[in-house]
């Protein structure tokens, strides 16, 4: 059998392959391998480790959403997720009766005093190095201990069988996307932890029409729009446009950040009067 | 307690408690046969529930991702409660020498038994992934609340089964050496292997009446620490409604209240099923119903502490719960607990009559139904009232109504505990024979006799 192959290499032809570098560059067939995918294993061990010297965060600002909703279809889809899971769901939020109503974009706060791993019985749910709060969906008991811990209601549980469970049967779990679902077990926003390994904005980020979203290093003190691809200052952003956090009175410490619905871009088209 | 110094007297006085004492274990009539075919039908149909459940995921509950905790876990804090009537009545009430208390205590252990045993299956019922019920222990972690629990829960459970059984060793020795006519042979053999040898010298007796008290002693932080920890559950999350100081003791007492009735109902049935009238006397309920006013009135004084506090100050979430539990869509229920399960029983059980065994446990069954739907609103209100809006989910999302399997696996535990109590009353007798005997003024010498046809 082995020599049939070789046989099969030496006589292959050449294809012509673009490089990460922008390079076109011409390869014989028989030099071809099929990139290697982190096992199972290898891939929970770095998945808890998280990226070496980042900390993330993200900045929403209120004044550019205008609930195109974008962010959630784009979530769902990289999640694989249900119609009525989201990670991120754009809310329609009313402080007190005399101010304005606006729309809230919500993912997981992912919290730097997380309520909801404190009480995870087997560990499954954790805070990584680089400030994202995961779930390993191959450990979780399903117990929900931490859906009834979390005071943003940013959890989400399979219920039943996942979306399109026949289709990803036996593809090895993910755990920095939670994909593919499982069965029983809680879900939630990971700020795209696969995609940030990638070098990539999340999901919903990217998927913005409107420039809403700001992600970036808090190391590094920057915070790219994923519509506009504009880096600027996070440390400025957050203090020029007066950003606050989400219930900061709960002492979580939320990694997100949301700028205030002034000086609006598009007028509000809700429910709320 | 006077001494009976005549051996014939003494024997024929034995003979009718071991034979009085005896009827639950020999009785089998077609109510006995009925009520198992009950029992056994509705936790079979239970489980066949749950298996579906497993099956098809925990959607076929009403739960949802906002109330994610619904009628198993409201169960699973009513059990729990109600198994820590074996340390009130076992345990505290024996240490603080309540004599009267004695012939009780066989019977709070059952229930101790079959309700925290049910406690520790209804809540493996609800995981989503039962399956990995041992990652518990492979990755258990000591920081969350769920791991104290299942700590606790384990070691009361072993602790209840303990106190049940090292009492009835010389009881079960009684049975092999005296057997009361009807007792079927493989249950006399049960007994014999079971008595473990008991010869009944002073020894021995000093034995078990020093592990006995060992275990009393161990029961108590074991127990408290069972439903403070169950509290717990709630009380360590940031939600209005749970949020809360006082919900360790809050529980514990609520907990004696719940047993305390479920105490008095099973008396009340042994008493007119097995016809021991003379066991469970008047006295006997009488006092339980001053015991049952005792913790409703300290319950009824958490309940005005937990309430009134927050209603005074209306922070705004807590503002949203209190109003649906006063005048929202929880309003009846929340007011027929308050009034009819805790405040028309105490003014009622305070009068002498109530306390009369027919109309105190069917104040009982009232305080017990009600406890359960206290249980119902610690747990669901407050789920269905998170900080922010619940949009953009389907409609049943946001109002909790359980489902018919969901009801099925609740039905499961309740008969399951039923069939359990039954089980025991079956097997062994529902009174400590000797220490009744012992009280009686019949001399332990009696008791280690053997008659003709005792086990060889």
């Amino acid at each position: 059998m082995s020599a049939c192959n070789r046989v099969e290499q030496v006589a292959g032809d050449q294809i012509t392959l673009l490089t990460s570098s922008g390079e076109l560059v011409v390869v014989d067939k028989a030099q071809l391998k099929p990139a290697e995918l982190p096992s199972l294993s290898e891939n929970q061990e770095r998945g808890r480790e998280g990226l070496p010297g980042r900390s993330w965060v993200m900045v929403i600002d209120l004044s550019r959403c205008r609930n195109a909703r974008e962010c959630m279809k784009a979530c769902q889809s990289h999640h694989q997720l249900r119609p009525e899971q989201h990670h991120i769901n754009v809310l329609q939020m009313q402080d007190t009766e005399d101010t304005a109503p606006y729309f809230m974009p919500k993912p997981c706060q992912h919290c730097d005093n997380p309520p909801c791993t404190k009480v995870c019985p087997v560990n499954a749910t954790f805070k990584r190095e680089d400030g994202i709060v995961l779930i390993d969906n191959e450990r979780c008991i399903g117990c929900r201990f931490c859906i009834a811990a979390c005071p943003y209601s940013a959890r989400v549980f399979n219920w039943f069988e996942p979306r399109d469970a026949e289709q990803y049967e036996g593809v090895t779990y993910n755990i920095e996307a939670n994909v593919p679902q499982k069965k029983g077990t809680i879900s939630k926003c990971l700020f795209s932890a696969d995609r940030l390994r990638d070098g990539k904005l999340p999901s919903c980020v990217s998927a913005c029409p409107n420039g809403v979203y700001w992600f970036g290093d808090r190391n590094e003190d920057a915070v790219t729009n994923g519509t506009t691809k504009e880096t600027v200052s996070f440390s400025e952003l957050v203090k020029k446009g007066a950003a606050y956090t989400l219930m900061k009175e709960l002492g979580t410490k939320p990694r997100v950040y949301y700028l205030p619905p002034k000086d609006r871009a598009y007028p509000y088209e809700g429910d709320l009067s | 307690m006077n001494k009976i110094e005549s051996p014939e007297e003494s024997r024929k006085e034995l003979d009718k408690i071991v034979s009085d004492l005896s009827r639950s274990m020999v009785k089998k009539d077609e109510l006995t046969r009925f009520w198992f075919f009950i029992l056994i039908m509705f936790a079979g149909v239970g489980l066949w529930g749950w298996i579906i459940q497993v099956k098809n995921g925990l959607g076929v509950t009403g739960m949802g991702d906002y109330v994610s905790w619904g009628l198993y876990v409201a169960n699973f804090v009513f059990f729990v409660a109600v198994s820590l009537v074996g340390l009130l009545i076992s345990s505290v009430l024996q240490l603080l020498k309540f004599s009267w208390a004695k012939p009780v205590s066989r019977a709070a252990e059952q229930i101790a038994i079959a309700t925290v045993a049910l406690a520790g299956i209804i809540i493996v019922m609800d995981m989503g992934r039962p399956d990995r019920l041992l990652n518990v222990f492979f990755h258990g972690r000591f920081a969350s609340p769920i791991v104290w629990d299942l700590t606790v829960v384990s070691t009361y459970l072993a602790i209840s089964v303990l106190l049940f059984y090292i009492p009835l060793i010389p009881d079960l020795a009684l049975l092999r050496d005296r057997p009361a006519p009807g007792i079927p042979k493989w249950k006399l053999k049960l007994y014999k292997v079971l008595a473990l040898g008991w010869k009944g010298n002073d020894q021995q007796y000093k034995t078990v009446a020093h592990a006995v008290r060992v275990l009393m002693i161990l029961i108590i932080p074991i127990g408290l620490s069972i439903h403070t920890v169950t509290s717990w559950l709630f009380a360590a999350t940031l939600r209005p409604g749970w949020d809360s100081t006082i919900f360790g003791p809050y529980f514990v007492i609520g907990a004696f209240v719940a047993g305390t009735a479920g105490v008095i109902i099973l008396m009340y049935v042994y008493r007119v099923r097995y016809g021991l009238k003379e066991y469970f006397e008047d006295l006997h309920f009488d006092n339980m119903g001053k015991l049952l006013v005792l913790v409703c009135l300290v319950y009824l004084y958490f309940n005005i502490n937990e309430f009134m506090v927050p209603v005074y100050k209306m922070k705004l979430a807590d503002g949203v719960h209190l109003k649906t539990l006063f005048s929202g869509g929880y309003a009846f229920l929340f007011w027929f607990v308050q009034i009819v399960g805790l405040i028309l029983p105490i003014v009622l059980i305070v009068m002498k009559f109530f306390r009369k065994p027919l109309p105190l446990s069917i104040i009982s069954a009232v305080v017990l139904v009600s406890a359960w739907f206290k249980r119902y609103l610690i747990v669901i209100p407050t789920m269905e009232h998170p900080f922010l809006p619940v949009q953009n989910v389907p409609e049943h999302f946001h109002h909790y109504q359980p489902t018919s399997t969901e009801i099925m696996i609740m039905l499961f535990s309740f008969f399951a505990s039923l069939l359990i109590i039954s089980i025991l009353a079956k097997l062994f007798p529902v009174i400590t024979i000797w220490e009744y005997a012992e009280d009686k003024g019949i001399d332990k010498k009696y008791l280690s006799e053997k008659t003709e046809n005792s086990q060889p």
